[in-house]
């Protein structure tokens, strides 16, 4: 998920800096991830993963890093597991 | 540290009216002359209204935003320029207790807002920029614990009159354009090397030239939180609830002099209905659901500023966007109306039914921040937003 998440990063995040380059952890805010960007790149995640950012995670905290993207995807695939 | 309250008596609306009234004696002139309201802006400092949001353990009155507003409000209707330096100094102090309580230089610097009534500006907008706030092309440059900043700020407003500005910048030389930062300079910190005049059909007292910024200071000026934070959690809500306000505040003395004129008229003429009171009616509805929609914003603020999360929701920026949409537009159809109304006599300067300054100032709304620009913000969050398709959520 990791490899497919940087993918889709680097396609749709507009981002000033190699993703390859950041770790799990950096803050995309600050290298340079802006509103219309993370956007697209929560559409695209959403059409690759099959699943629906549902509000609760609509905020800026779920695009902060590779990292809490991850996250974000994989709780809503646990809870659709649970559903 | 307590601040002694001197000549500012009574409530907040109290004080405010006696500003509105200095206000309402120059509105004409200020606009005709293109000059800074010093009479009102001295009338807020001798009411010390420029601190009271300042959180009381600072020395300030802890008001709240819907306080704020109601002062928008009530100064916007009797000179909508004042209104507006009013509340552009409320957005600025309002970063300031919502981001900087934590940091010790700006906890001092409200004290200081509170003891000397300090006028504070902004300076967010920058050539090359094309308007979008949320991006920077300088960057500050911080040595040791000094900062320096060199930035073309196209508009500053009242940055002349301004005791202290309050400008973004990237957060250093390598810095993405949306990684941002905002610091505080004071008056004795930086020079202003004008660069673009201001000469507008309206709000002409606001001064909003455009200059070459240089400042350095100390670099704990710097806010320590992101400029996105700052822009998310208190500018984005605060701006377009306060602006509203001072629209309402023109709209609803639009209204005023419209009801003005058909009530003359119908006084003339016992016993029949004055050609303008049908629109009178029309029009007082517009102005209703203008209000509500302030009112409706206020409330979804008040709610979501307890909850971090909430306010960096797109559900909270989209209501914040539709909010600023729907009362820059609405204004322009509501002094309409009231020209309709008052006919001629509106359409005059110098009549008690003039409505050209009105006209004018009004239609900065849908400009300052581009409603074609908020609106393609809210269509991209839109993609992702779900509808909340309750009444009352």
């Amino acid at each position: 998920m990791n490899e497919k998440i940087r993918e889709l990063l680097a396609k749709h995040g507009g981002l000033s800096v190699n993703v390859a380059d950041l770790n799990d952890g950096a803050d995309l805010y600050a290298a340079g991830l802006s509103s219309f960007a993370s956007v697209q790149l929560m559409l695209a995640l959403e059409e690759h993963f099959d699943i629906e950012f549902p509000d609760s995670l609509l905020n800026r905290k779920s695009f902060q890093s590779i990292e809490a993207i991850e996250r974000s995807v994989n709780t809503i695939l646990e809870e659709r597991k649970v559903a | 540290m307590n601040i002694p309250v001197k000549s500012a008596v009574g409530s907040l609306v109290d004080r405010a009216q006696r500003v509105a009234a200095v206000a309402r004696t120059h509105a004409d002139a200020v606009d005709r002359k293109g000059a800074f309201p010093e009479a009102a802006v001295n009338a807020m400092r001798a009411e010390r209204l420029l601190s009271i949001q300042v959180p009381a353990e600072l020395g300030g009155e802890g008001a709240t935003t819907a306080e704020i507003a109601e002062l928008c409000s009530i100064i916007g209707q009797a000179c909508a320029s004042s209104g507006m330096i009013f509340a552009m100094h409320h957005i600025k102090l309002s970063s300031l207790v919502e981001h900087g309580m934590q940091s010790e230089w700006h906890r001092g610097f409200m004290r200081r807002v509170v003891a000397e009534q300090l006028l504070l500006g902004s300076a967010t907008t920058e050539a090359g920029i094309g308007g979008n706030l949320r991006n920077s092309i300088c960057a500050i440059e911080v040595e040791g614990d000094r900062c320096r900043l060199s930035k073309e700020a196209t508009v500053i407003s009242y940055g002349v009159q301004s005791d202290a500005i309050l400008i973004t910048s990237r957060a250093h030389k390598d810095a993405a354009s949306t990684d941002q930062v905002m610091t505080v300079f004071l008056k004795d910190q930086y020079t202003l090397e004008k660069t673009h005049d201001w000469d507008t059909l309206g709000m002409r007292g606001t001064c909003s030239e455009g200059f070459l910024f240089r400042g350095e200071a100390p670099a704990e000026q710097i806010f320590p939180q992101p400029f996105a934070e700052i822009a998310a959690q208190s500018m984005l809500a605060n701006s377009h609830i306060l602006w509203s306000a001072v629209w309402y505040g023109i709209a609803v003395d639009a209204v005023s002099r419209a009801q003005a004129f058909v009530r003359a008229a119908a006084r003339k003429t016992p016993g029949s209905v004055p050609p303008g009171a049908l629109r009178l009616a029309e029009v007082s509805n517009l102005l209703q659901t203008m209000k509500s929609n302030v009112v409706a914003a206020i409330k979804a603020y008040e709610e979501a500023r307890r909850d971090e999360e909430k306010l960096s929701s797109v559900a909270f920026a989209v209501a914040m966007n539709n909010v600023k949409i729907a009362s820059s537009e609405t204004i322009l159809t509501i002094i309409n109306h009231a020209m309709l109304i008052c006919g001629i006599m509106g359409y005059k300067n110098n009549t008690p039914f003039s409505l050209g300054r009105h006209l004018r100032d009004a239609h900065s709304a849908q400009l300052m921040i581009s409603n074609d620009r908020i609106l393609g913000n809210t269509s991209n969050m839109l993609l992702i937003h779900k509808q909340d398709t309750s009444l009352l959520g």
